[in-house]
């Protein structure tokens, strides 16, 4: 096992233990719920960015795959009470199947056009559910506190659901890294910078493209089960929400889109600014205008974010980073 | 003897513009093929047909005795036909390894990675890229991004090599070089198929020329043949007369 020996791999080993250790000391529920939610904000970025970073697509709608996870999830513990584990597993494979569908759809499409693309997804099937009986239409579905029992109660649930997706995270960290180190990866990239050239030397683009469209949506659509769970309440709004959409893709270029650390130390920076905007009481419901900044910021000044500062500064890091 | 590829009465319209009829020709294994025209007579175009960019209104393209007519490039590719774009195309945020790496990979052999690095480092040294091996192809002059171009296509081991143009925009001491990289790749076994417009390289290299003009084949015979053919320096000098010219003040 050569990936072993590799310091990347214990880097991202060590941020998971970090995460699931630290708010266990001394019961720490509010650290816990910050990281809960950098935990979300990393396993989104880091998906996002095997499209965005590697392939070059951006992708608007991202958050489709989150929704529709929380959807699968819910509806099948509270309609057909399934235990979450298989809820959640069954979720992740349907999304990825469905994003395979739209993706030999609209992949077909290129630059603006596929982002505009990716917002009709979105508000496509945030229509269809709206109205969709089975899933409550525009009320959505409440789940039963007594679904949290088998979990040993709601207070322990929560932390086994924090565990889950810090478990999620850590998945989506290994999964961009050994995407980006393999053939595959190397395939994604070639299109990311010239998809005509990528083809012309035999990279199978439409294939690839669907492939990396369908990858990036499991591990969102599971982070988005767990998440609705926790919340035991999903509805349309909340589901496809396209700013947090938009707050994905700020996150991936801020980090650095294309590196694997770069969207998760972006997703934790920007947590972390979303929490103290929030809470502050001169810059209430800000965030949003500081990522429009953000990002207009990053477009102008680093376009390789806060990873292409540092290898700039120091590129004897890119031999310890990806 | 069947050939290695054959154009068999491809034509391409793009509106009002019939930018290749009816055209056919061969290239024979282990042969060097030159096509020439003026500037419009299509030849870009037919490379394009060939290797799957656009899909022929017309006829039939036949590679190693399979029809890979309206395939797609990446397809094409597979089959072992590589070419290098007249407008380099370099991946510009890669290394130079890594985009040839990209051509070992998903061309003729499919190699695994690792395998892939050994094919890419092979054709970079080639071409005369050994010492630029980490550097980024946005790094390179236009020579070295040519360079790169052929790189690239070599390293996925093709059986059959496309090159638009690849001596154009160098200078002399470049185009020597570059001619006796081509030399070696075809004594290395891999038929070429090539447009150029150096006529003194071209003319050299080929074993055989096929000369386009309006989309249609003007000529088609060995070098000195269509030097001294009156028809391919009418379309090159536009007098018809002048070829009787100039073998008479060379006489």
């Amino acid at each position: 096992m050569t990936i072993l020996r590799r310091p990347f791999f214990w880097i991202i080993a060590a941020v998971i233990a970090l995460f699931a250790a630290v708010p266990s000391v001394g019961n720490n529920v509010e650290l816990r719920e910050s990281l809960l939610l950098a935990a979300v904000y990393i396993t989104l970025a880091s998906n996002i960015n095997m499209i965005l970073g590697y392939a070059g697509y951006v992708n608007f709608g991202s958050i489709v795959f989150f929704g529709l996870g929380g959807y699968f999830c819910v509806w099948l513990m509270s309609a057909h009470g399934w235990p979450l584990a298989a809820a959640l597993l069954l979720g992740g494979v349907a999304v990825s199947a469905l994003a395979l569908l739209f993706g030999l759809g609209i992949l077909r499409l290129r630059g603006v056009y596929f982002a505009l693309s990716t917002i009709g997804v979105n508000e496509g099937v945030m229509a269809f559910v709206t109205n969709f009986g089975p899933w409550g239409g525009s009320s959505g579905i409440y789940l039963s506190p007594a679904l949290f029992l088998p979990l040993g109660g709601p207070a322990k649930a929560l932390w086994v659901i924090y565990y889950l997706l810090v478990g999620v995270m850590g998945l989506s960290l290994y999964l961009s890294y050994f995407v980006k180190r393999s053939k595959f990866g190397l395939g994604l990239l070639a299109i990311g910078q010239n998809e005509d050239a990528a083809a012309m030397l035999g990279v199978p683009t439409p294939r690839y493209k669907a492939m990396v469209y369908s990858l990036s949506a499991f591990l969102p659509a599971i982070a988005g089960g767990l998440y609705f769970f926790k919340s035991a309440f999903i509805q349309p709004p909340d589901a496809f929400d396209l700013q947090l959409s938009t707050e994905t893709i700020v996150i991936a270029m801020l980090g650095g889109q294309g590196t694997v650390v770069g969207p998760a130390i972006g997703a934790f920076l920007y947590e972390q600014l979303r929490g103290w905007l929030l809470t502050s009481p001169t810059f209430s419901n800000f965030q949003l205008v500081i990522a429009g900044v953000l990002l207009l910021a990053i477009v102008l000044f680093a376009p390789g974010g806060l990873m292409g500062l540092l290898y700039r500064r120091w590129p004897g890091l890119r031999r310890f980073l990806e | 003897m069947s050939a290695l590829l054959q154009v068999e009465g491809v034509s391409k319209r793009f509106g009002g513009l019939q930018a290749v009829q009816s055209l056919s020709f061969a290239v024979e294994e282990g042969t060097i093929l030159g096509l020439i025209g003026p500037n419009g007579a299509g030849k870009s175009t037919v490379f394009n047909l060939i290797n799957g960019v656009f899909a022929p209104d017309q006829g039939r393209i036949v590679f190693r005795g399979g029809d890979i007519t309206g395939e797609p490039p990446y397809r094409v590719a597979r089959h072992g036909l590589a070419r290098t774009n007249q407008i380099v195309q370099p991946f510009t945020n890669m290394s130079v390894i890594d985009n040839c790496v990209v051509g070992a990979c998903f061309g003729r052999e499919n190699l695994p990675l690792a395998r892939a690095r050994e094919a890419a480092r092979t054709a970079a040294e080639l071409v005369g890229l050994g010492d630029r091996l980490d550097a980024l192809a946005s790094q390179l002059t236009i020579a070295g991004k040519k360079r790169l171009e052929l790189a690239r296509a070599l390293s996925a081991r093709p059986t059959l090599l496309l090159l638009d143009e690849v001596l154009a925009g160098l200078n002399p001491t470049e185009v020597e070089r570059m001619i006796g990289i081509i030399r070696s790749i075809c004594a290395s076994g891999v038929s070429i198929l090539m447009i150029e417009h150096l006529m003194q390289a071209i003319m050299s290299l080929s074993d055989h020329i096929v000369v386009l003009n309006s989309g249609a084949k003007l000529a088609e015979g060995r070098p000195t043949e269509v030097a001294a053919n009156p028809a391919v320096i009418e379309a090159y000098l536009g007098d018809p007369g002048l070829a009787d010219k100039l073998r008479g003040g060379a006489q």
